[in-house]
C-alpha cells in the first residue's frame, strides 16, 4: 500500500498490534453508526429488486438459469456486495477538505491503513445485518436454501476478499486524484453506472449480449459482483481465469495507487488545515 | 528552557519559499461564465525566501498577521507540502520525504483541528498512537498519566471527546500530539478559543515539557501572553518575509522608536508646553501620555521632573500586541 518508508510496520508483531488496535478503535467508532449500518445494508437490496425482475420476466428463461439458481445467484449477489463495498474517495475527499488529512500524513503510517481497517469494522458490524436479511429470505423463498459445499465455500470467501480489495484498490486509486482535483467525488458517480451494470447486480454476465459480456470481461467489475457470487451460488465459473484476473487487476492498481499518491502527495496544499 | 549542549541547530530553514497557484475568478455572471471556459490562474507568494535557524530546546514565537505566512512555513517544516524554494532541514531530516524516523521526531498540534476521534474517548485513539509508534503498552500507560497528570486531565480521557469542553480537546490534543516524546514541536495556535485559565494552564504545561523533555518549540500565537510568557526568541514574517529575528525586546525596540511616558501631574498644563518634551499622545486633565525618543529618554524625564509638578511618572514600553498590530494594520514596516 505504500512504500516502506511510510509504513514502518518492523515486525510482524508491531504490525498486529497497529491492525488491532486501528480495528477495536474503528468497530467502536462504527458501533456508534450501526443504525446508519443497517440503513446503509439495507440500501444494499438492489439484488433483490433485480431478482423480482427477472423472475417475472420471460427473459429470465433465456439465461438458461431457473428461478431456483437466479434466486441463489441474486442472494449471494447480494452478500457479496455487502462485503465488497468501498468508499474511500467518498472520506478521502471530505478528510483533505476539512484538514483530517494533515494530522494523518504526520504519523508515521498510511492514512489509507486507517480507511482499510474501517472498511473491516464496518464488514464486522455488517455481518450480523447480512445474516438477518438472508434468514428472512429464506423464510420467504425456501425452495431457494443451499448450502454451497465447504470448497466453494472457501473459494468465495476468498474471491470476496479479493474483490474487497480490488474494490478498495480503485477508489484509493481514485482518491489520489484528489490531489489534482478536490471534487473527485463526482468520479465516484461516474463509475457508479458500470459498478451497477457491469458488476452483475443488475444482471448475472449470462444476461449479457456476447459481444457486451466480451469487453465487459475484460473491465475488473465482473470481478466485483458476479465472480464471487457466482461462486458462492454454485454457478459456473472459470474459477483459475478469475483468479488470475483478480490478481492481474489488484497489482496492477495497487502499482498505480502507489505512483499517483507519490506523484500527487508532492501537490499536497493542506487545504483547511 | 533546557538548551541541549549540541551548537548545531535542530530546525534551519534556507531560503524557503512557497508560492501557491491560485485560479484568479472575476466577480458576476461573466466572471462566472469565463471563470467555467477559460481558467486563469495567478501566483500567490506564500512564503519569501525565509532563512532561520533553531537549536534544540529553544522556545520560538512565530508571529504575523493573518495570511502572513506562519501556518505555510510550519507545514513545510513538518513536511506536508513541498517548499517551492529553498530548504528546510529538521532534526537532520529533509521534512517533505516524511521518513518515518522524522515523522517520530515531530509533532504539529494546530488549534481546533483534531487528530483524535470525535465519537470516541481520547484513550482509545491514544492505544492507537501509542501502536503506531511502537510504543509498548506498559510504557504508554505511563506516559499517558505522566501528561495527563501535567495537563490536569483525568477521568476526561474516558469520556467521548464531543463531550468534552474545549479546553479539554485541546488538552487531549496536546497529549495525543506528545505521546510519541518528540524532540521538536510545531504549534499553531494552540491555545486559540481557549479562556483565560486554560490558556494558562496549556502555557505551562508547555513550559514544563520543554523543561523536562529539552523539546524544541515553534509557537504561532494571536495570543501575546502565549509568546511573551514562553518564547525569549521571536520570529516576525510579515507578507511571506522574515521581518525580525531576535529578542521580543529588540523587536519592540524596532517597532517603538519611542517609550512611553505616563505622568500625573498636581494641576493641569498647557498642551504647547508639553510639546516641548515629547509627542503627546493623550492629555486629559492631569493625566498626560508622552512618546519620547529612546535616546533622549534621560535627559528629557530629568527636566519633566525639574520643569513640571510632577506626581506620578511612569516609563514604558507600549503593549507589544498594539505595536505589533499597528504595524500590521499599517501594512508597511520600518
Amino acid at each position: 500500500m505504500s512504500s516502506p518508508r511510510e509504513l514502518p510496520l518492523h515486525s510482524l508483531h508491531h504490525g498486529w498490534r497497529v491492525a488491532r488496535a486501528l480495528f477495536a478503535s474503528q468497530y467502536a467508532l462504527m458501533l456508534e453508526y450501526r443504525a446508519e449500518i443497517l440503513l446503509w445494508a439495507l440500501s444494499g437490496l438492489v439484488p433483490f429488486i433485480m431478482l423480482a425482475v427477472w423472475i417475472e420476466s420471460p427473459a429470465g428463461n433465456a439465461l438458461g438459469m431457473g428461478p431456483t439458481q437466479l434466486a441463489r445467484y441474486f442472494l449471494a449477489a447480494f452478500v457479496v456486495r455487502q462485503f465488497t463495498v468501498a468508499w474511500v474517495m467518498t472520506v478521502f475527499e471530505e478528510d483533505a477538505l476539512q484538514g483530517r488529512l494533515s494530522p494523518m500524513l504526520l504519523q508515521p503510517l498510511h492514512p489509507f491503513w486507517r480507511y482499510l481497517a474501517s472498511h473491516f469494522a464496518e464488514q464486522a458490524i455488517r455481518l450480523p445485518f447480512v445474516a438477518m436479511i438472508a434468514s428472512l429470505f429464506f423464510l420467504v423463498l425456501p425452495w431457494a436454501f443451499w448450502v454451497p459445499t465447504p470448497q466453494r465455500a472457501l473459494l468465495a470467501l476468498a474471491a470476496t476478499f479479493l474483490a474487497f480489495l480490488l474494490n478498495f484498490l480503485i477508489q484509493c486509486t481514485m482518491a489520489c486524484l484528489c490531489f489534482w482535483s478536490e471534487r473527485v467525488n463526482a468520479l465516484e458517480r461516474l463509475i457508479y453506472i458500470p459498478m451497477l451494470f457491469l458488476s452483475g447486480t443488475a444482471a448475472p454476465l449470462e444476461a449479457f449480449p456476447p459481444a457486451l459480456r466480451r469487453i465487459v470481461e475484460w473491465t475488473p467489475f465482473p470481478l466485483l459482483v458476479n465472480f464471487p457470487a457466482q461462486l458462492l451460488s454454485g454457478g459456473e465459473v472459470p474459477i483459475a481465469a478469475g483468479f488470475t484476473a483478480l490478481a492481474v487487476w489488484i497489482t496492477g492498481l495497487f502499482l498505480l495507487m502507489t505512483l499517483l499518491w507519490r506523484i500527487g502527495v508532492k501537490r499536497y496544499g493542506a487545504m483547511g488545515a | 528552557m533546557a538548551l541541549s549542549s549540541s551548537t548545531s541547530p535542530i530546525i534551519r530553514a534556507d531560503g524557503l519559499s512557497k508560492t501557491y497557484r491560485v485560479a484568479a475568478k472575476d466577480p458576476g455572471l461573466g466572471g462566472t461564465l469565463r471563470h467555467f471556459v477559460q481558467r486563469r490562474y495567478k501566483d500567490v507568494a506564500a512564503v519569501r525566501d525565509v532563512s532561520f535557524q533553531i537549536q534544540p530546546g529553544e522556545m520560538v514565537g512565530f508571529l504575523g498577521p493573518n495570511g502572513a505566512g506562519k501556518t505555510t512555513t510550519l507545514k513545510m517544516l513538518t513536511g506536508l507540502i513541498h517548499p517551492s524554494a529553498g530548504q528546510a532541514l529538521v532534526a537532520g531530516f529533509s521534512p517533505h520525504r516524511r521518513q518515518a524516523n522524522f515523522l517520530r521526531r515531530i509533532t504539529l498540534v494546530m488549534g481546533q483541528k483534531q487528530q483524535l476521534l470525535w465519537d470516541l474517548p481520547a484513550l482509545d485513539s491514544l492505544r492507537v498512537n501509542a501502536a503506531v509508534y511502537g510504543i509498548d503498552e506498559a510504557e504508554s500507560r505511563t506516559r499517558i498519566h505522566a501528561l495527563a497528570e501535567m495537563l490536569d486531565l483525568g477521568n476526561e480521557l474516558r469520556r467521548p471527546l464531543r463531550k468534552l469542553s474545549l479546553g479539554q480537546r485541546m488538552k487531549a490534543e496536546l497529549l495525543a500530539a506528545l505521546l510519541h516524546r518528540p524532540e521538536v514541536l510545531f504549534l499553531d495556535e494552540p491555545t486559540l478559543g481557549l479562556d483565560v485559565n486554560a490558556q494558562a494552564r496549556v502555557r505551562s504545561f508547555l513550559a514544563d515539557y520543554n523543561q523536562r523533555f529539552g523539546a524544541t518549540v515553534l509557537l504561532t500565537s494571536h495570543y501575546m501572553a502565549d509568546i511573551t510568557a514562553l518564547c525569549p526568541r521571536v520570529l516576525l514574517i510579515h507578507e511571506g518575509r522574515l521581518f525580525h529575528d531576535g529578542s521580543l525586546e529588540a523587536l519592540t525596540q524596532r517597532l517603538a522608536p519611542c517609550r512611553e511616558v505616563r505622568l500625573e501631574l498636581a494641576e493641569p498644563w498647557p498642551l504647547a508646553a508639553l510639546r516641548a518634551y515629547g509627542e503627546v499622545e493623550s492629555c486629559e486633565g492631569v493625566v498626560v501620555r508622552l512618546l519620547i525618543r529612546r535616546d533622549g529618554l534621560t535627559a528629557a524625564v530629568s527636566r519633566l521632573l525639574a520643569d513640571l509638578p510632577v506626581r506620578d511618572l511612569e516609563v514604558r514600553d507600549p503593549p507589544i500586541e498594539e505595536l505589533i498590530g499597528r504595524l500590521f494594520v499599517q501594512g508597511a514596516l520600518p
